[in-house]
């Protein structure tokens, strides 16, 4: 029936999403700023039995995945769509190794009972329960972002190779883009807070 | 105008697409039929809670065990909370009002996002679902409250997940309508619609859409954040774990209060339409009426400690939050006093829809002065979790928000339905509702001064007089408002066809055919005129 279609209005809807996901994040930060107000030695001292290393892999993983979607976006407005399909391949693929990493990251801290409802972290103090359950549920509904960005840009994938989406009609895209932007800003705040300020 | 009345095109309640049956209603995208979704199951919910609470008024009309035991007096009060704010207040005027007439009222065939529209109206049916299993799985209903304070709402054996996440759901389906209305205000205006030739209800719709977008974000991780400590024991507001539960008030009323003003503002937006209409005159003070709007949306947003006065702040935070409640007075006395000066030297026509609106604005000046009083630091201290908050409350929700769903259901049923309902049946129903309402609440504000808390099933027996006064009123009220339905009901069905303009309105949703067709519009409009222009008769 309609074959009205507003690119400009579809985007602002994306921006307008993003606006609530960032308010989602900032009630959670909310929260670390005044546990971290509160708890100053334990966030400090628990901070630093996280990995920087790995951390500062996976933010460089994220930071080159937000430029290869970025590029996929301009390949398809060159109209070359095998190179927008590669770009959006290497996303796809820097999103798992970050999983990847962040899986094994995850599973060191529980081989030393370091866990949401763990007895020996318990005994360890308020600060470090809270320290950790933040890490945990923050990093974790951020790794549900990632997920949710992939099954997005792979989903794209498909309509890209499908020819649904060319260089006339890319604002899924650039959507899929946007929201894998915002995922990597979010980490850029999450990795400092928890690995840095040490 | 008139030439527009007669059309052709078969109307949204009868064309055919590609769908049969009731495929043809949820599978479609028609803004005119989302809106008509909703607009059944918020009614559907609102009958189940309306029921919960006349059973609840029941126990309370005499001292001790009436009727139910006090567990099952804590869940009925719960899941009564849970669905009139989140399954009907909340989506009430803007999912069903703002879906149908948004997009005509501001001359566009349909809204920006379509089929995130229908996407919104499967995710509050996911809410809902959510929402009830709760009530009948597990090891027994929610007893907490709607507010989920913690740290009960993670001690409790109550099966709480389920109506966490539903709560959730129901406030994701509510971000995306908001974003679609904001979407839909910026792109699809007709030509010549700049934004102060736009009719108040659409504005008012503007503020809400950005308070859902805003503040509803909060209360989901907050919710999250309460699944999160049921399943993995975080602490986040538990203080055997270092937690603090009055930061969970913080984070809830962040939303929360906002909230009120998500019910509140469409509701004055659509009084904004009938008394212009009814008046035969342009609304008094258009711009200030827009100004107030956007200054309730966004003083709201300031003002959720008031909530907390007696949980535990800092004395300048209190002197702060209680200051920025009075200050939310300012706009909203603008817009009453707005209406009263639209009516002065008007050509009044006392119909249905304007007798409504005049209720409402007795009675949100109730529910706004009783507001106040809470907003005061010392009687709220007082009043704090008395049968007085409960009065006050549901003077500005159910008054408010529910007196000016009632107003739009008769102001627009003509143009929903292309019939007209029985006038006379519609007065009766609107008398004894309204006197009704006043018998139940009233009295409320009496018990709650003298001391009687909410939220027991039992209280003394000094109480007992106001309560069987407040019990009676629940009887004429849901007499009143069965008149009502009925009639509404049997009118869709077999009422006298209506014009397309059948009370002389001047915004655009009167110029095309009642129902509406398909597209709305032929041929997209060129407004040259102001929303109220009377100017012409």
């Amino acid at each position: 029936m309609d074959t009205h279609r507003d690119d400009v209005g579809s985007k602002i809807g994306m921006w307008l999403f993003l606006l609530t996901e960032m308010l989602l994040f900032g009630g959670l930060f909310i929260v670390y700023s005044v546990y971290r107000f509160r708890n100053p030695e334990a966030f400090h001292l628990a901070a630093e039995e996280l990995n920087v290393f790995v951390g500062t892999l996976n933010t460089a993983i994220l930071l080159i995945s937000s430029a290869t979607v970025a590029m996929s976006i301009t390949a398809i407005q060159l109209k070359n769509k095998k190179l927008s399909l590669v770009l959006l391949g290497i996303t796809i693929a820097l999103g798992l190794v970050f999983l990847v990493n962040k899986y094994f990251e995850w599973g060191i801290k529980i081989e030393h009972h370091i866990y949401p409802g763990s007895e020996i972290l318990a005994l360890r103090g308020h600060g470090d329960v809270l320290f950790f359950g933040l890490y945990y549920f923050m990093t974790g509904l951020h790794a549900l972002h990632i997920i949710a960005g992939l099954i997005f840009i792979g989903f794209v994938f498909v309509r890209i190779y499908k020819n649904k989406i060319d260089s006339g009609n890319f604002a899924l895209l650039e959507n899929s883009g946007l929201y894998w932007h915002l995922v990597d800003l979010i980490w850029i705040f999450l990795f400092p807070l928890f690995y840095l300020i040490t | 105008m008139s030439a527009h009345t007669i059309t052709p095109e078969p109307s949204y309640l009868e064309y055919k697409g590609k769908y049969k049956g009731i495929f043809a209603w949820i599978l479609s995208t028609d803004h005119k039929r989302i809106a008509m979704l909703y607009l059944y199951s918020i009614m559907l919910f609102f009958l189940v809670g309306a029921s919960l609470g006349l059973l609840m008024k029941f126990e309370l009309i005499a001292p001790g065990k009436t009727i139910m035991e006090a567990q099952t007096y804590n869940a009925f009060f719960t899941l009564h909370g849970i669905l009139m704010i989140f399954a009907v207040v909340i989506p009430g005027l803007p999912a069903v009002f703002g879906n149908f007439l948004l997009p005509i009222m501001i001359g566009a065939k349909d809204v920006a996002l379509p089929r995130l529209n229908l996407f919104s109206w499967y995710l509050y049916v996911v809410g809902i679902v959510l929402v009830l299993i709760s009530q009948f799985a597990g090891a027994g209903p929610p007893d907490t409250g709607w507010t989920f304070y913690a740290p009960y709402s993670f001690r409790t054996a109550g099966n709480m997940l389920p109506a966490v996440l539903g709560a959730f759901v129901l406030g994701f389906s509510s971000i995306l309508t908001g974003l679609n209305f904001i979407v839909t205000i910026h792109r699809m205006r007709a030509p010549g619609m700049g934004w102060f030739k736009m009719p108040l209800f659409p504005w008012t719709l503007y503020g809400t859409a950005w308070i859902q977008l805003l503040a509803t974000p909060v209360v989901g991780v907050t919710l999250l954040m309460v699944v999160a400590e049921r399943t993995l024991n975080i602490g986040f507001f538990d203080p055997a774990l270092g937690g603090d539960p009055v930061l969970y008030q913080h984070l809830f009323w962040i939303y929360s209060h906002p909230a009120v003003y998500i019910m509140i503002l469409p509701a004055m937006g659509a009084i904004s339409e009938i008394i212009p209409t009814f008046s035969r005159k342009s609304i008094f003070g258009y711009k200030f009426m827009v100004a107030s709007t956007l200054g309730i949306a966004f003083v709201g947003y300031f003002v959720w400690g008031h909530h907390m006065f007696t949980s535990g702040m800092s004395n300048t935070a209190m002197y702060t939050f209680s200051l920025l409640t009075f200050l939310v007075a300012i706009p909203s006395a603008i817009k009453v006093f707005n209406w009263v000066s639209t009516m002065h030297k008007g050509s009044i026509d006392l119909q249905t829809p304007f007798l409504w609106a005049l209720a409402f604005i007795f009675v949100f000046m109730v529910g706004g002065f009783t507001g106040l009083v809470l907003g005061s630091l010392a009687a709220d201290v007082h009043l704090h979790n008395t049968a007085f908050v409960v009065a006050h409350f549901h003077f500005i929700v159910f008054g408010g928000t529910g007196f000016a769903f009632f107003a739009a259901i008769h102001y627009w049923f003509p143009k929903i339905y292309g019939r007209m309902y029985d006038t006379k049946w519609a007065n009766t129903g609107l008398v004894m509702f309204f006197i009704g309402f006043i018998t139940l609440y009233m009295p409320m504000f009496y018990l709650g001064f003298m001391g009687m808390p909410r939220r027991y099933y039992d209280y003394d027996e000094v109480f007992h007089g106001g309560n069987i006064v407040s019990s009676m009123g629940s009887w004429m009220l849901i007499a009143g408002l069965s008149i009502i339905i009925i009639n509404l009901f049997r009118s869709a069905r077999s009422g006298p066809k209506a014009l397309a303009d059948p009370w002389g309105g001047k915004t655009l949703e009167w110029t095309v055919a009642s129902p509406p067709s398909l597209e709305n519009f032929e041929e997209i409009p060129t407004v040259t005129k102001g929303p109220y222009d009377y100017t012409q008769d």
